[in-house]
């Protein structure tokens, strides 16, 4: 189906490789993940099977491309538009109409599909990817999940015999991820589509995946089943290091086959189980008094009160819109409640002034980029320092205990997402405020970057910083959380200990945790330290 | 082919421009004030479910405000009209040059009223605008655009979507930099607003463009024969002067509307063949295309009939369609001005309101909002 031989390629002729000498092939009717880490070029060799790199990019290319028949070197993206359907990360930023059928229809209207079939592949592309009730929805009022699942209808109503996919559940929640990833298996089984992905987060597209294709940092291409792959990557979920922990073969890919072998290790375990950690609550740093926050009619939090202690790190979790972002906007000063106090340092944070607010809250917005706008790593610390008030190098000494960033003086933007992360970080922790807040700190992170801020957020917490993070990542919240917060419309649905209240619900329950039940272990180092 | 439950939204834009026409052809306030109230009952009557459905209201402030306006600019700085004044105004005296235009002084009701029909005039024309943007959405138009303008078309739908993509992100990257205490004024705080802001929307700007080529936009067809394109250029311009010239002539209030109206559609026509003639061939097909039917001509051709009576009533001798001050008197109504306005208003019958979309479109906003 998509045969890759010896490709090589480069943005510019000055620029590193960012593919080299690559020989791939993928056969037809597959659902095959892409895994490696940041920088291997996944993205860049999902967008080569349809031309996008090179012919939108520019850059180098060496080597040969074919798709079918075809060379995506000599075909532009356009004209390979019924054989491949593209899905890039953002679905939201590729939408070009306002409703939904519209949207199906696109692809076909520019392929010059004739009307009465172009009719029918719309409803059939709506009953596929179940969404029907939507077909006259605008498209800024989709959730996450459903929008992700037009974006899929959109490129399948061309009916292409190749579906590829960047990233395609990073941004969601769990149950939104569940949604879009059981469409692409009813396409791979009932359609016999080939389906190519590339994903962060493997604890959720290792279970569907027929094949797997890693790639490393040096430009080393492994092709194979999941289990053999995950024998030896040093990318792996939770549920495979499991595996190789307890010795167990063939290695556990889902948690169905990780259960089968678990018998085992529970019983050896049982004696073990760690005990539940005892909170310090007796510093408190911030608090919400039965806050109401509405926006027009919509009620964004509902009666919410919470109380927040010294070094402690509180995970809020619920779908996306359930009013993680406004309670964290409460903390940060940018928004008042409707009903209700806010409290935090003994004050109201709205009504501080900014001097104040940054020694009393950090907050690292969603897209830590926002705060980023020098030419230089060096210049954006310098920048931070005058600005904040700071005697000069407080910034850039915090920045280097967090991350080892060997270039200072490369531009903002061409830092992986993990080091750019740092870098905000060193720059909202520089002032010491004691309480730190985050919004989805871990998108775009691989496991190893993944690994870096669990172990700087721990190391704060033991310096006494309260911190808050709204997450969907559920193995985050168990390797880090010590108390987690449940929000659904609005509602406090749970508060507790983090340990209780993931492993209540299956839905934020982390991988080892489905398969050590009813143990309460969350983690793979947990499971470690009881061995 | 579906049935055209609703007027086509070319039918409405034709409705709406007959209605402005007529509105600025006149200035006999009655008949405007028969003009707008027309449009505002065919707005509020036919108005879709989907969030532009309001345009209506704000396009009636948009007019309250131009009157109000207009008024207030007449007593300060407009030329003084003779006749009955009502009040005096402090005035400042200009060199002679400056002739037509005068601060303060004595306001007349002459004045005033001319200000008030003037206001009227633009009102009305906002107001139709804005039915007509209530009715039939700018992208319903844009999506029925012959092929040819597709891609100026996209261009624009996509400016649509773009405009409020990048307030959003310019209002994210201000809050964030709001809390962390960097500036968000001053040269400082414009720099750090406006890079990541800019940043974002390239990105965004890619990745649009690499999902619409991924979806087979921009897909060559075969470039026509040079002189048929040659032909198709001096056809553009030829038309273009064409409809310019003639809706100058329309617009201007002269006495005959045959001449100006028949070189408008001459050169809308010859625009046509023109566009036609220099495009390329085009693969595209469209997904359920909006038929224009009976109902659509029907609503094209009532937003006309006001000014087809105007011309009847001025032919027919009377005066009555162009009123002034002078004297000071009450304006007559000719019945023909008057029916050919009632008339504007069949669409409201027209409009199939059972239609399943409407009622779907409807059901989903009210969930929305108890959500």
């Amino acid at each position: 189906m998509i045969s890759f031989e010896d490709v090589s390629f480069r943005y510019s002729g000055s620029s590193p490789w960012v593919v080299r000498h690559l020989d791939l092939v993928i056969d037809e009717g597959e659902l095959v993940v892409v895994v490696g880490p940041t920088g291997s070029g996944k993205s860049t060799v999902l967008a080569m099977i349809n031309g996008l790199v090179p012919h939108l990019t520019g850059g180098q290319i060496a080597g040969e491309i074919l798709v079918g028949e075809q060379s995506t070197l000599t075909t532009v993206p356009s004209e390979l538009a019924s054989l491949v359907g593209y899905v890039g990360q953002d679905p939201q930023a590729g939408f070009v109409t306002d409703r939904v059928e519209d949207e199906i229809a696109y692809a076909m209207e520019n392929l010059g599909i004739e009307a009465v079939a172009m009719r029918r592949r719309v409803e059939d592309a709506l009953d596929l990817l179940n969404l029907h009730d939507l077909r006259d929805q605008p498209l800024t009022t989709l959730s996450g999940g459903q929008q992700q699942r037009v974006a899929i209808a959109a490129v399948l109503a061309a009916s292409p015999a190749l579906l590829v996919l960047d990233e395609p559940t990073s941004a969601l929640d769990p149950g939104a991820a569940e949604e879009v990833l059981h469409a692409l298996t009813r396409l791979v089984h009932d359609l016999g589509m080939t389906v190519v992905l590339a994903e962060h987060r493997l604890e959720r597209v290792l279970p569907f995946a027929d094949r797997v294709v890693s790639l490393s940092n040096e430009g080393e291409v492994t092709v194979g089943r999941p289990a053999e792959i995950m024998a030896s990557s040093p990318l792996a979920p939770p549920i495979v290091e499991l595996g190789r922990l307890a010795g167990w073969n063939p290695l556990p890919i889902s948690v169905r086959d990780a259960r089968r072998s678990a018998p085992e290790l529970i019983e050896k375990l049982r004696a073990h189980v760690p005990a539940p950690p005892v909170h310090d609550e007796s510093v408190r740093r911030a608090s919400l008094r039965r806050v109401d926050v509405e926006f027009g009619a919509l009620r964004a939090l509902d009666e919410v009160s919470v109380e927040l202690h010294e070094a402690s790190v509180t995970a809020l979790m619920g779908r996306n819109g359930s009013g993680k972002s406004t309670l964290l906007s409460l903390l940060a000063g940018s928004r008042k409640p409707t009903r209700g106090s806010v409290e935090v340092g003994g004050r109201e944070p709205v009504h501080l002034s900014p001097d104040d607010r940054i020694r009393l809250v950090g907050y690292v917005p969603q897209e830590p980029g926002d705060l980023l706008y020098a030419q230089s790593v060096t210049e954006e610390c310098s920048t931070a320092d005058a600005e904040h008030g700071l005697a000069p190098g407080t910034t850039a000494a915090v920045v280097r205990e967090l991350a080892a960033l060997d270039d200072t003086s490369l531009h903002p933007h061409d830092l992986s997402e993990g080091q750019r992360l740092s870098l905000v970080l060193g720059i909202v922790l520089a002032p010491r405020p004691n309480i730190l807040l985050l919004d989805e700190p871990t998108r775009g992170l691989d496991y190893e970057a993944k690994r870096r801020l669990v172990a700087m957020l721990r190391a704060l917490r033991d310096d006494g910083i309260t911190i808050v993070l709204a997450t969907h990542d559920v193995e985050l919240v168990a390797s880090v959380a010590d108390r987690a917060l449940v929000l659904a419309q609005g509602e406090l649905i749970a508060d507790g200990d983090a340990r209780e209240v993931v492993s209540q619900t299956p839905a934020f329950a982390p991988q080892v945790a489905k398969v050590l039940q009813p143990l309460r272990f969350l983690t793979v180092d947990e499971v470690r330290a009881a061995l | 082919m579906r049935r055209d439950r609703r007027p086509h939204a070319l039918a409405w834009w034709l409705w709406g421009i007959g209605l402005a026409t007529a509105a600025l052809r006149t200035t006999n306030p009655i008949l405007l004030v028969g003009l707008g109230t027309i449009a505002l009952a065919v707005g509020w009557a036919c108005r879709s479910a989907a969030p532009w459905g309001h345009s209506v209201g704000v396009f009636l402030r948009l007019g309250l405000i131009v009157i109000a306006l207009r008024v207030l600019l007449q007593l300060i700085f407009g030329e003084r009209l003779p006749g009955h004044v009502l009040f005096t105004l402090p005035s400042v005296p200009l060199p002679s040059w400056a002739a037509g235009v005068s601060i303060g002084g004595p306001a007349t009701v002459e004045a005033i009223l001319t200000a008030l029909v003037g206001g009227l005039r633009l009102a009305v024309v906002l107001v139709a605008f804005g039915t007509v943007n209530a009715v039939a959405s700018p992208r319903e138009l844009l999506r029925s655009l012959p092929a040819m303008l597709h891609e100026v078309a996209v261009a624009i739908t996509v400016g649509f979507c773009f405009v409020p993509e990048v307030m959003n992100a310019m209002a994210r990257v201000r809050e964030a930099r709001r809390l962390r205490g960097r500036p968000t004024s001053g040269l400082a705080g414009w720099r750090g607003t406006a890079v990541p802001v800019l940043e974002d929307a390239l990105e965004r700007s890619g990745q649009l463009a690499a999902s619409m080529g991924a979806r087979g936009f921009g897909r060559a067809g075969a470039p026509r024969a040079p002189w048929i394109r040659r032909a198709g250029w001096a056809c553009s311009v030829g038309g273009v002067l064409g409809v310019v010239v003639g809706a100058y002539g329309i617009l201007a209030g002269g006495r005959s509307v045959p001449l100006p109206g028949v070189l408008c559609v001459m050169g809308a026509v010859l625009l046509w063949a023109g566009l036609a003639a220099g495009h390329r061939r085009s693969v595209r097909t469209r997904y359920r295309p909006q038929p224009f039917g009976l109902r659509s001509w029907a609503t094209a051709l009532s937003g006309w009939l006001a000014v087809a009576s105007f011309a009847i009533v001025t032919a027919l001798g009377s005066h009555a369609i162009v009123w002034t001050p002078y004297p000071l008197a009450w304006p007559s109504v000719p019945v023909i001005a008057l029916l050919g306005i009632i008339l504007a208003a069949v669409p409201i019958v027209l409009v199939d309101q059972s239609t399943p979309t409407v009622r779907r479109q409807a059901k989903a906003r009210r969930e929305q909002v108890s959500a």
